[in-house]
């Protein structure tokens, strides 16, 4: 993190040294990792058994919801969930504030979209809005391969994991970070709205791509294709949930939190945190892009407005509402506030804005631990009150959790 | 020749209107450590200030609409300084030293600013009269210079002068400076810095309202006025070095030029990719910017 008005970062010969307790109230630090805030006493089957029990309830999702309409909204949640695994891996476990994330959500759903279009018009044929916007007489160069969809798939995911990693060396190789990382970010998100809608010859400008009515061979119309997309984003989910949670256990992991607590000292201690912060950069790309490919024929439409700065800034959202540094938190905190938006925008649209505006400043001021946080906090809490009601006398000082202090200093 | 002529015309004028946008958010930035995303909100305020006192207070019926954007100038420098002063003193207060969570809490009540916005003034945009002594250009060598973009570009050099000379002569200036070059040897030496963080986010915002009353005279007011700028000033900030006014100028007049140039000879699109593209570039020799307070220390 810059300090941006100290002389210098943590050595300054001269200066008595302070306390990290001092430091952290000075700067207002979190106290605690938000990783490491947890309780983590309790039998890891536990853990297991209500893993095996969520992924039994994510995969359940068709028999419980009967109405195509909502399962279909669940499905993109999904998506959206995978997004936000992302952004808590660079964020969160990271300390890297990105505001571009649609970017590569858009990418990759732009890569499908555009197979999807061609999939409709046939083999040899332009999609419509070329004929209506462009001169081509045939197919240009840069729609042709998404003809396939192994192509697509695999470009959705290849694409933002390419462009996020050239762009991430570059920044931090030059240890540009913190906020001037965060303003970066946003501007790709800007530049990239811009290129969508002006370049419409070859994407269809801010209508953007749509009517998708064959999906991966199948009509659109046809029995089963919501459970299918469904099943699709679900174990999409799955996979990034997977990838994320041994990630951050590994010791790739422990370099990645290191690294957002004390780069200075990550470097001194020989590792490059170039390295480390481009890899969970480019691997969030990568979760944002593989959304993308699968909620294009989920929401069936592939418009500019959808990747712009304010839906790349919703991102953060999700993550901030659910709890930063948790895997659960980021994926419960993108289920809850886009449920919560359909639900609030189907009665009252106008009023959403506001209440998005105020979750923002209610949750980083206030809560900055998101609902995790408040969760663990308050089990933390009831604990150390029943414990010492039910045994007076014999008050242990609570269970210092692991790595409660020793990290932030 | 006349292009290239129209197009410095051009970058000079949308570099003045980055100026002083960039300003307010390199001070806070470089002073307190916040990323204010309210600032857009705050032009916004500004550029509805003319339109508040022509079409709706009722007091400059009858053709007083000059009277009533002369009016606006101040009071818009005031109501956004206000609204910013609000700002800081609720929320950014509890937030020193966490400068990603202030751009996401700015960038919350930027969001209920601009609902608040469409709610008062409705969802269409709307136009500002301009003083019937702004209708008129001038043509120097084949180029065209509307008076409104003249007049801007006065405005921000009248205003850069001032801020400048406050910065230079006054005690509450010198005082800014002291707190943004070293804020504990300012603490220590008996500032109270939470007051001169109070004098540094008042002008910060204020100047973004007197940048929302000028841009109201070239284009049409409306809740997004603001976001438009926000992203080029940000990177005139990242460009020009924090806290500088020499690093602000040269980095706005840099990034206008730029963008003019790259969009004439591209086009909209990807002029502004090509803006970008060259700030990351520009970034690989001089990652802090033009102009740094930041001599030794591990960031490099």
């Amino acid at each position: 993190m810059t300090a941006p008005t100290t002389s210098s970062g943590d050595i300054d010969a001269g200066i008595p040294p302070e306390s990290p307790a001092a430091r952290d109230a000075r700067w207002g630090r979190p106290r605690t990792p938000m990783s490491l805030l947890g309780p983590r006493g309790a039998s890891p089957w536990v853990g297991r058994l209500v893993f095996v029990a969520a992924v039994v309830l994510l995969f359940a999702g068709p028999e419980l919801i009967a109405d195509p309409t909502r399962l279909r909204q669940w499905a993109e949640y999904l998506c959206y969930a995978m997004i936000a695994v992302g952004v808590d891996l660079a964020w969160g476990y990271g300390g890297m504030l990105v505001l571009g994330q649609g970017v590569f959500f858009g990418l990759g759903a732009y890569a499908m979209g555009m197979h999807l279009s061609l999939e409709q018009t046939g083999p040899g044929q332009l999609p419509q809005f070329m004929s209506l916007y462009s001169d081509y007489s045939e197919l240009p160069l840069l729609w042709r391969p998404f003809e396939h969809l192994w192509f697509a798939a695999a470009a959705a995911v290849v694409v933002p994991v390419l462009v996020a990693a050239a762009l991430g060396w570059l920044v931090f190789r030059r240890r540009i970070r913190g906020p001037y990382f965060a303003i970066l970010t946003q501007a790709t998100a800007l530049v990239f709205w811009l290129l969508l809608v002006g370049q419409l010859q070859l994407t269809a400008g801010t209508n953007g791509l749509t009517n998708f009515s064959e999906i991966f061979g199948r009509s659109k119309y046809e029995p089963g294709t919501n459970e299918f997309l469904y099943y699709l984003a679900a174990g999409g989910l799955l996979v990034v949930v997977v990838l994320a949670s041994q990630l951050v256990r590994s010791r790739y992991g422990r370099l990645l939190i290191a690294t957002r607590d004390g780069e200075d000292r990550v470097r001194f201690l020989g590792y490059d945190p170039a390295v480390t912060k481009t890899v969970a950069f480019a691997v969030a790309a990568g979760m944002a892009g593989l959304a993308g490919a699968l909620v294009a024929p989920i929401i069936g439409i592939v418009a500019p407005n959808q990747f712009a700065v304010l839906p790349s800034i919703i991102m953060i959202v999700w993550v901030a509402v659910g709890g930063r540094g948790t895997i659960i938190g980021a994926l419960l905190g993108a289920l809850a506030v886009s449920y919560l938006k359909t639900r609030v925008s189907e009665t009252r649209p106008d009023d959403w804005q506001y209440f998005q505006g105020l979750l923002f400043v209610v949750v980083i001021a206030y809560v900055p631990g998101g609902l995790v946080g408040v969760a663990r906090g308050s089990w933390l809490r009831g604990r150390r009150l029943l414990g010492s009601r039910g045994q007076r006398g014999d008050v242990s000082p609570p269970r210092p959790t692991r790595g409660t202090t020793e990290v932030t200093a | 020749m006349e292009a290239l002529l129209e197009q410095i015309f051009n970058g000079v004028s949308l570099g003045s209107i980055l100026l002083i946008v960039a300003l307010g958010l390199s001070f806070s930035f470089g002073q307190m450590g916040v990323i204010n995303m309210a600032h857009g909100e705050l032009i916004m305020i500004g550029a509805y200030t003319p339109y508040f006192l022509q079409s709706e207070s009722g007091w400059f019926d009858g053709g007083a609409a000059g009277t009533a954007f002369v009016v606006a100038l101040p009071l818009g420098f005031l109501a956004a300084g206000l609204v910013g002063v609000a700002m800081e003193r609720t929320l950014l207060r509890r937030m020193v030293g966490r400068p990603l969570d202030t751009l996401l809490v700015t960038f919350g009540v930027s969001l209920i600013l601009q609902q608040a916005a469409r709610d008062t003034f409705g969802a269409p945009n709307v136009d500002v009269v301009s003083p019937t002594w702004l209708t008129g250009r001038w043509e120097l060598l084949g180029v065209v210079m509307p008076h409104r973009r003249l007049f801007i570009i006065a405005l921000v050099m009248l205003a850069v002068a001032a801020l400048s000379a406050f910065l230079a002569t006054r005690p509450e200036g010198r005082r800014m400076r002291a707190v943004m070059q070293n804020r504990d040897l300012a603490e220590v030496s008996g500032l109270s810095t939470r007051r001169v963080d109070r004098t540094t986010f008042f002008l910060g915002s204020a100047l973004a309202g007197l940048a929302g009353v000028a841009v109201s005279l070239v284009g049409s007011v409306g809740s997004q006025v603001g976001t438009g700028y926000i992203v080029d000033a940000f990177l005139v900030v990242i460009v020009g070095g924090l806290g500088k006014l020499r690093g602000a100028i040269v980095g706005a007049l840099a990034l206008g030029l730029l963008n003019a140039f790259s969009e004439f000879w591209t086009s909209a699109s990807i002029g502004k990719a090509v803006v970008f593209v060259a700030v990351i570039a520009f970034l690989q020799f001089r990652p802090n910017g033009l102009v740094s307070f930041r001599t030794r220390g591990l960031v490099a």
